[in-house]
């Protein structure tokens, strides 16, 4: 069950090797989560992931998930629900594609769209299921800022996360009342794995500092939280922004 | 045994926070509940039994998320949830059934209120035996937490007055439990966890008139509160302090003791409204606080505001003076829905116990939430008498105190934390009634026959039908 303060004591992270994951799992840890599931394609990775929240003092399981094949998803996440209550599901897995590649190769640029949208879409409403059984549980969605307004530079990636920024919020609404807490989370150019040798964008933060937002949203019950929470005001400017005006922005 | 005086009608409902307001089929209504505290909603199936026949159909039919008994929702935490089973709102078996005015006990059913109990009783010049910080706690919430009032060192807690009850287990059967026996205890302080009580026979407390005589002081320390409170509590039927735990440096731990006893006939001044019908149970009331309170209205400034201005309102010294039940023991209920001055975010209440042989341990943890600076307003001192028989009831012979922080406070989970593990290895522990946020390897620890309550729990309930937030959170 959730604390007073929203800190979950079982995780279950889709994405299992994700930085930002990671850096969440280790911060809710360090509070009071002991059973961390780690979902995720089975690799080194996947394992070393579970051995370092296990040095952590977690209790840690892998199960074995993979966003393109949403036709296994209820069968592997049933598997974790029915071992106990979850707490909190953190949809972390995503890519980001490479958008000029992307664009020449149409399939490449599905790949993306399954991945970050429909995947998700599968996955988020899976868990939600599983979440209202137990009338209780928070879904925390990691979308991005670039899902709020579609930019030249990565649109492919940008409409993926669009689309589930608009599923996770409606998802919310249909959860309301019913016990489970659904937090879209956009954060803005976060140094990891994705963007490594990527240049970056102002108000760049870290894994650690998404995992401390979502910490704060979880205990205020939050419905939406930016990375930083600066974003949310440069953001709302430049979503009003003339198309003209934003095309030409260097963003 | 008298005929039953009263019948039904509900006292005080539950609070709209706490309950959906869409109601469905048969008084079942599907919706989010919390406790007072208002932190960690779940959403559960909420029941209202008008018959124990009804109780019994719902604990055989509440499913695999199981069910769990509710009173009026005065647990600060998590204890009467149950995340998508059902919770039995017990408010709906309310009747008073048979008072026996010459000998002094009462055979109700588990969903009275002690408001209601104190309405019946006092004109016939009987009180509860133990009261708690306010009124609108059930009988069954009573027995379920076993509660404590400022009597504590003279009284113990509430179960001790309980001669028996009748518990619906999880078998679907009513049980006759008696005082001394195992159920019995389990169940006292047991947080519902042993099945629902249906009925109750409480043991009450002879009163001349429905007012207090109180006397009051101030503590301009810590050891000078505790050195007031050790010294002569004895002389006290009911006894406890308020303390100022913003109050930093020398005036630490500054405090208002007010303690007394029912006040006896000839205390009143004759030919007066009080006298001529001394018995009469007057409250006051005041507007309820509003339900949409701006985060942060309660800041550090304005509560030490109010603390400095409680602790000067208070005389230095006065002694005697008449005071109305609901004056002394129940401030808060004046206020209606008062939890709701904390904001959206909700508070979370910490009560602790350590031996009176720990009295360093107690200080330093005054001097830790003073040097942290919690907005806390109220705070309560006391000391408890002997250890009380249920088994997970929580007061032990020490010192208790209890106090409210708003849950949005930056590092309070943490910083509580810290606290737990002083009390810990002072040997002591923290109330399960209050709590809703303890870490779940220090409980053991705190509470050793915890594996006595386990194994009854295994034998008598093997299908884990009763169950709650809490007993899941806390693996009870
Ligand atoms: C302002 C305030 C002051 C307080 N002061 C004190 C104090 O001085 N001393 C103290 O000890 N406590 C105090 N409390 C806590 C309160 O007394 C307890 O939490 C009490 O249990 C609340 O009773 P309730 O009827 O509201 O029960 P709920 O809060 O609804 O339930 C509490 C527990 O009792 C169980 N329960 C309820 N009814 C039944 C039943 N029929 N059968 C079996 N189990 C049942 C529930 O399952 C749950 O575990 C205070 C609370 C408030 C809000
Ligand atoms: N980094 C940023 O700047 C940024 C900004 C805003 C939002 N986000 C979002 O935050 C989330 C986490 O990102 P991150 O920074 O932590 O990046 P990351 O470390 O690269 O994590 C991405 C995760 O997605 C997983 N994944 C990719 N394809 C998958 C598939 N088909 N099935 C299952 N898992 C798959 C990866 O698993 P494998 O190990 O199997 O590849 C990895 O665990 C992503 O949704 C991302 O879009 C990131």
């Amino acid at each position: 069950m959730k604390d007073a303060f929203g800190i979950p004591q079982s995780l279950l992270v889709l994405g299992g090797t994700s930085e930002i994951g990671l850096a969440t799992a280790r911060r809710l840890v360090a509070r009071r989560t002991r059973t961390v599931w780690l979902a995720g394609r089975p690799s080194p990775a996947l394992d070393r992931s579970a051995r370092q929240l296990l040095d952590l003092g977690a209790e840690v399981r892998t199960v074995a998930f993979d966003a393109l094949d949403p036709e296994s998803h209820e069968a592997a996440l049933g598997k974790v629900f029915a071992e106990g209550d979850i707490d909190m599901v953190l949809l972390a897995f995503g890519v980001l594609g490479d958008q000029a590649h992307d664009e020449r190769e149409p399939l490449n640029a599905v790949r993306v769209a399954q991945t970050n949208y429909t995947g998700a879409v599968s996955a988020g409403l899976i868990s939600a299921r599983a979440l209202q059984a137990q009338g209780h549980g928070s879904l925390v969605v990691l979308s991005s800022v670039a899902g709020e307004r579609a930019r030249r530079a990565n649109f492919i990636y940008g409409s993926s996360k669009a689309g589930l920024d608009a599923f996770a919020q409606g998802l919310g609404d249909a959860l309301h009342g019913t016990g489970v807490h659904v937090m879209v989370v956009r954060p803005g150019f976060v140094r990891s794995r994705m963007t490594e040798g990527m240049e970056e964008a102002p108000l760049a933060t870290t894994p650690e500092a998404v995992a401390t937002a979502i910490e704060l949203g979880l205990r205020r019950r939050s419905e939406t939280v930016w990375v930083p929470g600066a974003l949310r005001v440069v953001m709302s400017a430049l979503r009003h922004l003339p198309r003209g005006v934003f095309r030409r922005l260097p963003v | 045994m008298t005929d039953p005086p009263y019948k039904g009608g509900t006292v005080a409902r539950m609070s709209a926070d706490t309950v959906p307001a869409a109601e469905g089929d048969s008084g079942t209504t599907w919706g989010p509940v919390t406790g007072w505290g208002r932190t960690a909603p779940t959403a559960a199936r909420l029941i209202r039994p008008r018959t124990y026949q009804e109780a019994a159909d719902a604990v055989r039919e509440c499913g695999v998320r199981g069910g769990i008994a509710r009173g009026l929702g005065r647990a600060y935490g998590d204890a009467a949830q149950n995340a998508g089973g059902a919770v039995l709102d017990m408010t709906g078996l309310d009747r008073v059934h048979a008072i026996d005015a010459d000998g002094g006990t009462v055979l109700c059913d588990a969903g009275v209120s002690l408001h209601r109990l104190m309405e019946v009783l006092l004109p016939l010049g009987w009180f509860v035996p133990v009261t708690p910080g306010t009124r609108y706690v059930t009988v069954g919430g009573a027995i379920g937490a076993d509660i404590h009032g400022k009597n504590h060192h003279v009284s113990g807690s509430f179960a001790r007055h309980v001669l028996s009850f009748e518990l619906l287990t999880a078998d679907g059967r009513v049980r006759t439990v008696d005082r001394g026996t195992p159920l019995f205890d389990a169940t006292a302080g047991g947080m519902g966890l042993t099945g629902v009580i249906l009925t109750a026979t409480v043991r009450l407390q002879p009163v001349e008139t429905a007012l207090m005589s109180v006397d009051t002081e101030r503590a301009a320390d810590l050891d000078d509160l505790m050195a007031r409170l050790t010294a002569t509590d004895h002389r006290y039927r009911y006894s406890v302090a308020w303390i100022d735990l913003l109050a930093r440096g020398a005036r630490t731990g500054r405090a208002v003791l007010t303690r007394g006893d029912h006040a006896p006939l000839d205390a009143l001044p004759e030919r007066s409204r009080a006298r001529r019908d001394p018995l009469a149970f007057r409250t006051s009331r005041l507007p309820a606080a509003p339900d949409l309170v701006p985060d942060g209205l309660l800041s550090r400034t304005t509560v030490g505001l109010f603390n400095e201005l409680w602790y000067r309102k208070a005389p230095r010294v006065s002694r005697g003076r008449l005071q109305r039940i609901s004056t002394f023991f129940h401030p808060l209920d004046g206020v209606p829905h008062w939890n709701r001055v904390y904001g959206r975010g909700g508070f979370v209440q910490y009560q602790f116990v350590v031996g009176h042989d720990r009295a360093d341990a107690l200080r330093r943890i005054v001097r830790r939430i003073s040097e942290h600076r919690c907005p806390s307003f109220l705070a309560v001192l006391k000391r408890f008498g002997e250890a009380d028989p249920g088994w997970l009831s929580f007061p032990v012979p020490g010192w208790t105190l209890a106090l409210d922080v708003p849950a949005g406070l930056p590092g309070l989970g943490a910083f509580l934390d810290g606290l737990d593990e002083e009390v810990a290895q002072a040997g002591g522990r923290v109330y399960l009634a209050k709590d809703s946020r303890l870490r779940p390897e220090l409980l053991d620890a705190m509470y050793p026959r915890l594996t006595d309550f386990r194994a009854l729990r295994a034998e008598l309930d093997p299908r884990g039908v009763f169950v709650s937030d809490l007993a899941r959170r806390l693996h009870l």
